[in-house]
């Protein structure tokens, strides 16, 4: 807990230009003619990509911040991504669309988020290993798949998983949505996923008609006064 | 060179416009196409639609799937520059409300403000939002009718391009029939909410944005909006040749590249600046207005953001157009002998009557949408079609437990697939990895509709902006302190948008992952949260019960004028920017026979 005095002098080295108040001190109380207030300030951090990037430029995995997951990381992550998304006859796997470097990128990130979501990810990689090794005596990334089908439906459902669970299944949701997040923002997950838009057209059509008659939804707007 | 800086300004000008955002980019517009000489100072850095905007980018060519971050609040291609809900080295403090609420405040550090990521929803006050407190006794009336704002309407919608249905509701009214543009065809989802809301007693209707959703008529538009003056009807007709109809492409909130929707640095500020009578300087970041011996604004002191010297300008009347809540604070500022609380203070009521729009969400999940052939959805962008408040006789006859209304703001559809999109599926999905799951997101994929309410607030005591007596900003400004509380009437409003979005999805066919928030206390977002704010100077009758008249004229300063929404009496359901450059025009027409006449 900060005391007052103290308060008082960050807000005043704020006030200054100083920046003595990360990100994580906005919210202190700060006292006021009646009642106390909360503080709201942002200090950018310096590992970040600050509040005016450009824009327009296609940016690599890393080009902000380094990459941190070694390699036995990067590998685990590959086989677990490749599990949750797997190539069929429609599309690649997660690894092949690039999952791998955007969770890498992802939990190597400097913003809060990230920060927690790294913790869980690399317990979750710690228990994934330790529960493979009881059971096999090897690591994960390399049990057969039957194997790592078995150890992943233990914890694919938060909902359905034993108490004492709970933590991987909470890994496992987060890895999850992860690897979805990363797999349906490549060209190869809207292709999987047909989608049309994000190109220029002239004019805009809607829906074709015969659509709308099979789905039953082909009258258009009610007509003034339906209503009444 | 129309960008200058303060010790290049090419004075003496006529007005200073503090903000280029819709009021005071409007009032640039209005002001210079009639030979007026402006200065517009902008506290945040020059910026470019047209270099700037990432039109066709993917999400993955951006840090984290472009995620939300705290450096972009929105997520990555957000066109908020310097911004967000805090700004670096721009503190503000809010005292909690009785639940604990917080006021949110979002700001920009750019050419144009807040306009450049708006959502462009464009409706108008009806003659009700006009003459709140002579229908049912709350809040106040304005001093101006729905008759006095609608040729202003009219006009804004032509200059910016408003696409839209021209049929009128009950206090929904458009306009004469030539100032919108059609409305872009609804999408699936669309079809199925027009279909089954008129069960709930909901009546569907296109929506209305500002987006292109054809090029705008520049052959008869510039003679409508400047008749007799042939050298503004020029400058805008080449403005309007400059910006494109829409491309049926892109997410709207990242700006607009072609020029497709209003945006004031696409649709204000290039026709101003062709005039030759407008000068811009950017990083001017406004903290006093300066008075003479008589108590007459004689222009305002700044600090040059990038030297962090203090600067003043000068000019025969002063516009804020800063935002309601900055506007206030720099009034607040603004302390004098003549003015010892602070400028155009003597009703004391600047800053006071802060009003934000009730905001609450329900997603549902649709299995008549699932597994839809391929369609491109991206359309107009959003709002192809919205409810307007359907309940306004029930309210006269006290049959509803709030006094004011709200609309429906719909959507769903393929989107182009985010970060989000496949969030949390287990609820629908049981937890599928593998096969399963590229299956589920297949399936999935554009069967969620989102409804969010948008609702009218009556004004409190217990809402306003006062100056912070301890924290200061990087510039040695004070910073504002918020204070913020829902009355019960928004609460409840805010249940009532839950429960109405549960029917509606219930009788789409619909389900929830969770069930609706009936706590009305916890059904209602955040203050702040809608970046409707609106108040803080709101315009009256007379001098002891409001800051400004009905010309937006502080009362005390008669060459002090408000072109933001801080002169706002009341903020009804309608989203607040087509006002906000309504009420700047007219407020500029005001000012225009006010200069002709040598009253100011």
């Amino acid at each position: 807990m900060t005391d007052r005095r103290t308060t008082i002098k960050l807000i005043v080295a704020a006030a200054a230009g100083v920046p003595a108040l990360r990100a994580g001190a906005a919210g202190m109380l700060v006292p006021g003619a009646a009642v106390p207030g909360e503080l709201r300030h942002y200090v950018p951090l310096m590992s970040g990509y600050g509040p005016d990037p450009n824009l327009v430029k296609a940016y690599e995995k890393g080009a902000f911040w380094p990459l941190t997951l070694n390699p036995q990381q990067r590998q685990l992550t590959t086989v677990l991504a490749d599990l949750i998304i797997p190539a069929d006859e429609h599309s690649p796997s997660a690894s092949a669309a690039g999952a791998v470097d955007f969770i890498d990128e992802w939990i190597s990130a400097p913003y809060p988020q990230q920060r927690r979501d790294r913790l869980t990810v690399l317990n979750g990689f710690v228990w994934l290993d330790g529960a493979a090794q009881l059971r096999a005596r090897q690591p994960f990334a390399t049990l057969e798949e039957a194997q790592q089908h078995a150890l992943c439906d233990r914890v694919c459902d938060a909902s359905r998983a034993p108490a004492d669970l709970q933590e991987p299944a909470r890994f496992f949701a987060l890895f999850r949505n992860l690897t979805v997040a990363a797999f349906y923002t490549t060209e190869a997950g809207r292709k999987d996923l047909h989608y049309l838009g994000n190109v220029p057209l002239k004019h805009f059509d809607g829906p074709p008609v015969e659509l709308l008659r099979k789905l039953g939804l082909d009258q258009g707007f009610p007509s003034a006064g339906e209503n009444e | 060179m129309p960008f200058v800086t303060a010790s290049t300004q090419r004075g003496p000008y006529d007005v200073i416009i503090v903000g280029s955002g819709a009021g005071g980019g409007q009032t640039a517009y209005t002001l210079c196409m009639e030979g007026v000489r402006v200065l517009l100072l902008e506290a945040g850095r020059e910026y470019s639609p047209a270099h700037e905007t990432p039109m066709f980018q993917t999400p993955d060519m951006a840090p984290l799937g472009g995620s939300v971050t705290p450096d972009k609040n929105f997520g990555f291609y957000d066109a908020t520059v310097d911004g967000g809900w805090e700004v670096p080295g721009e503190p503000y403090v809010t005292v909690p409300d009785r639940w604990g609420g917080h006021f949110t405040w979002w700001r920009a550090r750019m050419l144009g403000g807040r306009t450049n990521h708006w959502g462009r929803i464009s409706l108008r006050n009806g003659p009700y939002d006009f003459k709140p407190h002579s229908r049912d006794g709350l809040g106040f009336d304005w001093p101006i009718t729905y008759e006095d704002v609608a040729p202003y309407y009219d006009k804004v919608e032509m200059l910016v391009g408003v696409y839209g249905g021209d049929e009128s509701r009950e206090n929904t009214p458009a306009g004469p029939g030539d100032t919108l543009l059609p409305p872009p065809p609804p999408l699936v989802s669309d079809h199925l909410f027009m279909q089954r809301a008129p069960k709930l007693g909901i009546t569907v209707l296109p929506g209305r944005r500002a987006v292109l959703t054809r090029a705008q008529d520049h052959r008869t538009i510039p003679g409508k909006l400047h008749p007799g003056n042939p050298r503004a009807q020029r400058i805008l007709a080449e403005a309007m040749r400059n910006r494109s109809a829409c491309l049926w492409a892109t997410p709207c909130g990242r700006g607009c590249a072609v020029g497709a929707n209003y945006q004031s640095t696409t649709v204000h500020l290039p026709p101003a600046l062709a005039t030759g009578n407008l000068d811009i300087i950017t990083h001017a970041m406004v903290y006093e207005v300066t008075l003479d011996k008589q108590g007459r604004a004689t222009g305002v002191r700044f600090v040059d953001a990038a030297t962090g010297r203090h600067e003043h300008a000068s000019a025969r009347i002063v516009v804020l157009g800063a935002s309601a809540c900055e506007t206030a604070r720099i009034l607040l500022n603004s302390k004098s002998s003549l003015f010892p609380n602070g400028l155009a203070n003597s009703s004391g009521l600047v800053g006071r009557y802060i009003l934000d729009t009730v905001g609450s969400s329900v997603v549902g999940q649709i299995p008549l949408l699932e597994s839809l052939p391929p369609l491109n959805e991206n359309a107009a962008g959003g709002l192809q079609v919205y409810a307007p408040w359907w309940l306004y006789q029930e309210q006269l006859a006290h049959k509803v437990s709030f006094p004011r209304g709200y609309h429906i703001e719909y959507g769903g559809g393929k989107v182009v697939p985010s970060v989000y999109t496949f969030q949390g599926l287990e609820w629908l999905t049981g937890g599928s990895y593998g096969r399963k799951l590229k299956q589920d997101a297949r399936r999935y994929y554009g069967s969620f509709v989102g409804f969010d309410g948008r609702g009218a607030m009556v004004p409190n005591e217990n809402c306003y902006v006062e100056l912070d007596p301890v924290v200061k900003d990087r510039f040695g400004i004070p910073a504002p302190r918020f204070h913020w509380q829902w009355g019960e009437y928004e609460q409840r409003q805010a249940a009532h948008m839950q429960e109405t979005f549960g029917a509606l999805i219930e009788a789409m066919g619909g389900r929830l992952q969770s069930p609706v928030v009936t706590d009305p206390v916890k059904a209602i977002s955040p203050g702040g949260n809608m970046i409707h704010e609106v108040g803080g100077a709101i315009m009256g009758e007379n001098a002891r019960s409001s800051v400004t008249n009905r010309w937006s004229q502080t009362w005390d300063v008669p060459n002090l004028f408000v072109a933001d929404g801080g002169v706002f009496a009341y903020n009804a359901d309608k989203n607040p920017t087509l006002t906000i450059m309504a009420l700047a025009w007219r407020m500029s027409d005001h000012i225009l026979q006010r200069m002709r006449r040598r009253e100011i």
